[in-house]
């Protein structure tokens, strides 16, 4: 049947079976590869999207259930001059590890900062809780996500480099 | 890569079209709401399907409301609704607790009450808590509504009274002054419990005089404990009384040994728990009426 779906800003048609997930339309359909699909029974949290404003675990949702909706990916969180606060965050605090967990992790971690700006470490603990790194850098995530509370308008509003020059003055 | 087998699929706009799409469709349909049960299932052959009727478009049923006395929650309500819903906490803290313990906030995000109730899984959380608190399912079909305690809502695992050709679209549960709580063991986020209880109370003097005991992952028949119930209605809430009635709802359950533990093991978390959420309770309860004490 035919879908249309607005991932990142961008209406996309196609024509789909009603067994594809959103995980495989989002990656295999469109080429975001972004989104990762890791456990395939929820467990995980790898491949967690917005679906209009609230994560979800796409390897959960059927792409037919996504027709007419919007759809938020982590190739939606920066653009190719400004890294999101988050993306920042993860970088500054090495919560990035081997990377399977990142995307996931971070489109939580927007979720939580736009509804809850000032969270504490069992905040964020609780918020990505079900979501899994199996480096165990959980530490360093936790890091990385309070450093994007504490950065998050001023990072927002400047250039990639500016992030990082300003982080270094003010360390 | 784990999808489901093939499946006709179908957007419901209202209660009626779902209806009318159930029959079209016959037995081998299944009403898809959160699909956090479901469609795992569809991946791994439990659930095969032929066709799907989606309800998420249905925002009659994603509504939380007080009517007459009666918190009304709809079959759609998100569990992250419950969650964050103050009526809700304010009437039945119960659903706060065990909300904050049932799967993962991002599965919280989608599941819903309605799809929890229906999944009848012997390890759900919120069939305890309903049976606990006495609540009432409202199940809509071709012939019009009905009503059915949710303590008759089960008729064994995986197993409800919604007939092939109903639906869930309400769960409703009669407001008075009460206090309740949920007590939880469970390994990991997002696991299933190991053993869980709920209790619901209301105190006169220092008689208890409505008692209510969900439990869950326990093989209690229709998730809750009528004997111990039947034991403390009417008598003083103190701590021996609650000990004793954890020792007739740990009697009077039959858990299975599994991954998650041995029958002696379950019993005891049985016992433990009662007492934990029933003094949990009496403890809001004196929180509530300070003023009476």
């Amino acid at each position: 049947m035919e879908i249309t779906v607005t991932v990142n800003g961008q209406q996309h048609t196609r024509d789909v079976e009603p067994r594809l997930l959103l995980v495989h339309f989002l990656r295999d359909e469109l080429g975001l590869t972004g989104t990762h699909w890791g456990c395939d029974t929820s467990n995980c949290g790898a491949c967690v999207v917005w679906l209009d404003e609230t994560p979800v675990k796409s390897c959960t949702v059927l792409a037919v259930m996504a027709d007419g909706r919007r759809v938020r990916t982590v190739e939606g969180l920066g653009d190719s001059t400004r890294l999101d606060p988050v993306q920042q965050g993860f970088t500054e605090c090495h919560g990035l590890q081997c990377g399977f967990c990142t995307p996931g992790m971070m489109l939580t971690a927007r979720w939580l900062l736009d509804h809850q700006p000032d969270p504490s470490e069992e905040d964020i603990r609780e918020a990505i809780s079900g979501q899994l790194c199996r480096c165990t850098g959980y530490e360093n995530i936790v890091k990385s996500i309070r450093w994007a509370a504490e950065h998050d308008t001023a990072a927002a509003a400047v250039p990639e480099e500016s992030t990082v020059d300003s982080t270094e003055v003010s360390a | 890569m784990q999808v489901p087998a093939q499946f006709q699929y179908e957007r419901a706009t209202s209660v009626a079209h779902a209806l009318s799409l159930l029959t079209k469709f016959g037995p081998e349909s299944r009403i898809v709401a959160g699909g956090h049960s479901l469609i795992p299932m569809m991946k791994l052959r439990l659930a095969q399907p032929q066709a799907l009727i989606d309800i998420n478009d249905l925002s009659e049923l994603a509504r939380i409301s007080v009517e007459d006395s009666t918190l009304c929650v709809g079959a759609m309500v998100r569990h992250a609704d419950l969650l964050s819903s103050a009526v809700v906490g304010e009437h039945f803290p119960i659903f706060h607790d065990a909300e904050r313990v049932i799967a993962d906030p991002v599965v919280r995000n989608r599941g819903t009450v309605g799809g929890s109730l229906c999944q009848a899984d012997p390890s759900e959380d919120l069939s305890a808590a309903f049976a606990a608190v006495r609540g009432e399912a409202v199940i809509e079909g071709p012939g019009g509504r009905r009503v059915v305690p949710v303590r008759e809502f089960f008729t064994g695992p995986y197993q409800t009274v919604v007939g092939d050709n109903e639906m869930l679209v309400q769960l409703r549960v009669p407001i008075s002054s009460s206090a309740s709580a949920y007590e939880k063991v469970e390994r990991r986020a997002g696991d299933w419990a190991v053993a869980a209880a709920g209790a619901e109370l209301r105190i006169e003097g220092t008689q208890l005089v409505s008692v209510g005991i969900g439990l869950t992952a326990l093989g209690a028949p229709n998730f809750h404990a009528p004997e111990a119930e039947e034991y403390l209605l009417g008598g003083p809430a103190v701590d021996e009384r609650f000990a004793e009635a954890g020792r007739i709802a740990a009697r009077h359950c039959e858990p299975v040994p599994d991954q998650r533990g041995p029958v002696d093991y379950k019993r005891h978390l049985a016992e433990v728990l009662t007492v934990r959420a029933l003094r949990r309770a009496r403890t809001r309860w004196h929180g509530n009426h300070r003023q009476e004490a």
